[in-house]
């Protein structure tokens, strides 16, 4: 009874790894070249769907990524480059259905914005510590008063005693 | 040196405008075609039965400035835009040309003849791959077509008065139709 309980519970346990296994395929006509539809799943995973936005239409099942994907196929049997496949999809929806924007004049800031962001933070934190370190070095360079340093010479005397007792 | 404690309160409130702005008046699902300015595609579609001619992409340059409207019997915000286009044509402001998207004959005729037809040709693109090569995403899709069937603009979700009145009329008055 215990035994049968643990593998029970040892079987739930497991059983997200046996989904985890499974691919996301939907079901429909997939092109008898394996090497051919390895193609058309890999230009599919980098095309956005339109509907659901972010999504590639490999990983989406509306009506229009389900179209786009059969779409592709097509283009691949017909023995066009993945250049000319994605230029298909680009021409009728422009270089949003490209989840990877390509780098033009338009996409330079997308591209180098970052880039651009942390050069201007290094830059700027630069400054501010180097302006902050001179500040501690002029600080220092500040000459205690006479009364000051024999104030100081007398603490530091009675410290020493002190810690003897 | 009193102004420095401004730069991080002046950064924030650039970020915050520009994001209330995207916010509020950017529509991210709203991408503008590509084909502008361009030929229609080619095609040729037979019409929703009883409601012909067909349409093909001849039949796009009239000479004058006409509507595309994508629309589809299951498609619950073409019933938006249908009165509307119902009133231009009693108006006979401009023609219009119904491209039915992904449906089925029946259902199309049956959906015509229950809201009534404002289309002068319908086309039937039963598979989409029509409405793939207008690029069209979801219907309904409204395209503005120039007298030599070039594609002006698109218009994307339902047309309403107001968007006829600030996108279409001025194209219309510009071709001087």
């Amino acid at each position: 009874m215990k035994s049968s309980f643990r593998l029970l519970m040892l079987s739930m346990l497991l059983a997200p790894f046996l989904v985890l296994s499974a691919t996301a395929v939907f079901i429909e006509e997939k092109l008898k070249d394996p090497v051919l539809e390895a193609r058309a799943l890999e230009i599919s995973a980098e095309i956005r769907c339109l509907v659901c936005q972010n999504q590639s239409i490999l990983d989406s099942n509306a009506e229009l990524a389900k179209d786009l994907r059969q779409i592709v196929r097509e283009r691949i049997a017909l023995g066009e480059t993945d250049e000319e496949v994605r230029g298909f999809l680009v021409d009728r929806y422009g270089d949003w259905v490209l989840l990877n924007p390509p780098f033009k004049i338009s996409t330079v800031f997308l591209w180098l914005g970052p880039a651009v962001i942390f050069i201007l933070g290094a830059f700027a934190m630069v400054v501010f510590l180097r302006g902050r370190n001179r500040l501690v070095e002029d600080e220092s360079r500040t000459k205690l008063s006479t009364t000051e340093e024999a104030e100081v010479n007398r603490l530091l005397k009675s410290d020493e005693t002190g810690q003897n007792s | 040196m009193r102004i420095r404690f401004l730069i991080p309160v002046v950064t924030f409130v650039g970020i915050a405008v520009m994001m209330w702005y995207a916010l509020f008046n950017l529509n991210p699902t709203e991408i503008p075609t590509e084909l502008v300015s361009r030929p229609a595609p080619e095609f040729s579609l037979e019409p929703v039965p009883g409601y012909g001619p067909g349409l093909a992409q001849q039949d796009l340059a009239t000479g004058k400035v006409i509507l595309l409207n994508v629309f589809a019997s299951w498609c619950v915000a073409c019933m938006a835009e249908h009165p509307f286009f119902m009133e231009l044509k009693a108006q006979d402001t401009v023609d219009i040309f119904g491209l039915n998207y992904k449906d089925t004959p029946d259902g199309a005729a049956k959906w015509l003849a229950r809201h009534g037809n404002p289309y002068k040709r319908t086309g039937m693109d039963l598979k989409g791959r029509v409405g793939i090569d207008f690029g069209v995403y979801g219907v309904p899709e409204t395209f503005v077509i120039s007298p030599d069937g070039k594609i002006l603009d698109k218009i994307i979700g339902p047309v309403s008065p107001d968007m006829f009145e600030s996108r279409i009329r001025p194209l219309l008055n510009e071709a001087g139709s």
